[in-house]
């Protein structure tokens, strides 16, 4: 009994970040119709991100404890991540979106601005990997035979309060209206006096802000970075999004939980080889049933 | 009109003067990691080559047969991935028609890259991979290290000295050669001895970075210590988590963990593991110590054991282009000399102990066993010999 709590809670950590990257692909395609493949390595810019936040912060420059440190690395590397999200709107999709180029285009685009964001980051920073410095004091729970970390806690927690959030944002306030306005008739929306260029600019900073905070979180789990880490962790992620229905939010952090519990289970029973084989087998499946994913809906508003 | 002439015969006599000019160089290839999982490997090798390459050329070159050559290195990255190791190894051997190739080094990249090298007949010496597989039936491949048969009951004797383990537990990468072999080797090792039984037996991925689910089931499996075969990059994970999991009880690694950023990147989680790997630094004496001096005053950080066996491999590698006796311009014949050159050498003393050689062309040579220590420097424990 207990090896199984173990393991959920296992599947509930891994399942976390897969729902955290997974909500901001669904975001901006919910809006855009964009599948952005950038999103796996905004994330990882963003654990690269926090990890020179946090060491200027508790180095001898600043030293501050790494308590506080925490607590401003937090909104800081959300505020840097979701800049480098709004950049690479502003650079790369806005003049395609503004020349009306097929949507096949821009989502090559954002293939290609994901690999520009590994490789500049292999060339600026080199292949050594980087250690992410401890920020919060590590705590062990033993609850019979299952062990707990505080930060596995803060993990679960945090994906649920941030799937909470945004589907707050999206359903019950005006930005979220104007979003699901634009995913509905992005023509008509600006006759209306609807700002669309501010809107999808407030959907990237949503997006890649709390990607910004998946990737502090996972550096602080798996605390060693390497320029490739976003990228099949972000594939991985957007197959959940779409299996959960690619454009609804709940798809997605259903969907991101779904592969961890999935992953982790293959683990248990079969050796690791079968791990994937299994896992997108079962997706597969999910799929070949429901195209349109779990929530989704053939071709209506998505969000 | 002129002009074009002048060209033409220029190009001409540029084309006629580059065999001339090659013959008075030996090119000799590196396929090493200088990116991916294991860049650290990548540069410690080219750094020892950069360091043996300004000796043998600051002398005026390798004397052979009576007349000195300039020693050529070209550095090419496999990325420590299997299928660029042949790549570059086809690069080497076609583009840049190398005589010899020193690495790959990782047998993940070792035992494909060994194939291509030995069906191109291009000698080939791998400095730090354990794989029985990569010169098994390959007349053109060398290598310097010791084999996974006699890594694996190293540590299994070890694990049941120093900790009185009864049981034990794996966990090893299934996308990599070397990690899959010792952990085989190591099982039918520790069952052999009959203690008890591998009690838990976990594989992963390369790029996995969440171990939780192998480590829940090695951890109700109650293991007396857990042997772990992996990159350093992935022990750096393994280890905090299984703690993290509420583990207590020690650790065994092999030679892939000799990295001082396995110290870096895993902190202190992983002060008081036991490894066992080719060489120590620490209490080195002779030529052993004057390379760490050397390297250490040029580089900044102690050499760890792929690049003292890279030195060795390029030491074994002069040895056999002496005794070719001749430097032939056509690099096929070339390459036929040196193999039949590192073919002949019976036995070799380098920075990483005398070794002696077998048919198959590996050697036979001692392991030590090294300690973290709660400095995280890595401290000699025992030495073990065949």
């Amino acid at each position: 009994m207990d090896f199984i709590i173990q393991n959920v809670l296992n599947a509930l950590q891994w399942g976390s970040f897969y729902a955290l990257i997974a909500l901001g692909y669904t975001l901006v395609y919910g809006v855009l119709r964009l599948i952005n493949f950038a999103h796996g390595d905004i994330f990882m810019v963003g654990a690269y991100i926090s990890f020179f936040v946090a060491t200027f912060l508790i180095g001898p420059i600043v030293g501050l404890s790494t308590a506080v440190a925490f607590a401003i690395t937090v909104p800081l590397t959300m505020v840097l991540t979701s800049l480098v999200g709004v950049t690479l709107e502003r650079i790369a999709y806005r003049p395609l979106r503004r020349k009306g180029a097929h949507r096949l285009y821009v989502v090559i685009t954002a293939l290609m601005c994901g690999l520009v964001l590994e490789y500049s980051n292999l060339a600026l920073l080199g292949a050594s990997r980087l250690k992410f410095p401890e920020l919060i004091e590590k705590q062990i729970w033993h609850l019979g035979g299952v062990t707990l970390t505080n930060l596995k806690v803060m993990v679960i927690v945090t994906a649920i309060l941030v799937f909470l959030f945004l589907q707050w944002v999206v359903t019950r306030t005006r930005v979220g209206m104007a979003m699901r306005a634009i995913s509905y008739d992005k023509f008509a929306i600006p006759l209306m006096g609807i700002p669309i260029d501010n809107i999808i600019v407030v959907t990237f900073v949503l997006g890649s802000g709390f990607a910004g905070l998946a990737g502090l979180l996972f550096a602080m789990s798996y605390p060693v970075l390497e320029p490739f880490m976003g990228m099949l962790i972000g594939w991985k992620a957007f197959i959940a999004a779409v299996v959960g229905g690619i454009g609804d939010i709940k798809g997605a952090f259903v969907g991101g939980f779904l592969l961890g519990f999935i992953e982790v289970g293959v683990v248990t029973v079969f050796p690791s080889t079968y791990r994937d084989l299994f896992a997108f087998t079962i997706l597969l499946l999910i799929l070949w049933m429901k195209p349109s994913g779990l929530f989704g809906i053939p071709q209506s508003t998505k969000i | 009109m002129k002009k074009l002439k002048l060209l033409v015969v220029l190009s001409l006599v540029a084309l006629l003067a580059t065999p001339a000019f090659a013959a008075d160089t030996i090119k000799i290839g590196f396929n090493i990691p200088m990116t991916g999982d294991i860049p650290e490997v990548g540069e410690g090798s080219k750094n020892a080559a950069e360091m043996y390459l300004a000796d043998i050329n600051g002398a005026g070159g390798l004397e052979v047969g009576g007349k000195k050559y300039m020693l050529e290195f070209i550095y090419m990255d496999n990325e420590s991935k299997a299928d660029s190791a042949v790549n570059a190894a086809l690069k080497l051997i076609e583009q840049e028609e190398v005589v010899a190739i020193i690495g790959p080094n990782s047998s993940k990249q070792a035992v494909p890259g060994g194939g291509t090298a030995n069906e191109n007949r291009v000698p080939m010496i791998s400095p730090w991979s354990t794989n029985p597989n990569t010169t098994l039936d390959r007349p053109w491949v060398f290598r310097a290290a010791f084999l996974d048969p006699f890594q694996g009951p190293v540590v299994a004797d070890f694990a049941a000295k120093k900790f009185g383990a009864k049981t034990a537990a794996v966990l090893f990468d299934v996308a990599n050669d070397y990690s899959v072999g010792l952990a085989e080797v190591f099982k039918s090792a520790w069952e052999a001895k009959g203690l008890g039984p591998v009690v838990a037996y976990e594989s992963n991925g390369t790029k996995d970075q969440d171990f939780s689910a192998q480590l829940t089931t090695i951890i109700a499996a109650k293991p007396d210590f857990i042997f772990v075969p992996e990159n350093y990059n992935q022990v750096a994970l393994i280890i905090p988590q299984a703690r993290d999991l509420g583990y207590k009880g020690p650790f065994m690694g092999s030679d892939a963990w000799g990295t001082p950023d396995l110290v870096k990147l895993c902190g202190e989680q992983c002060n008081g593991q036991y490894f066992s790997t080719h060489y120590a630094a620490a209490g080195a004496k002779g030529a052993t110590k004057v390379f760490i001096d050397r390297y250490t005053a040029k580089y900044g950080a102690e050499p760890a054991d792929y690049a003292a066996l890279t030195w060795d491999s390029i030491g074994l590698m002069v040895e056999g282009i002496k005794n070719a006796g001749m430097v032939d311009s056509n690099p096929r014949k070339m390459r036929q000399a040196i193999r039949d050159g590192l073919a002949a050498i019976k036995s070799f003393d380098g920075v990483t102990g005398s070794s002696k050689f077998n048919e198959q062309g590996d050697p036979i040579k001692c392991a030590v066993i090294v300690k973290i220590s709660d400095e995280g420097t890595f401290v000699f424990e025992e030495s073990v010999c065949p």
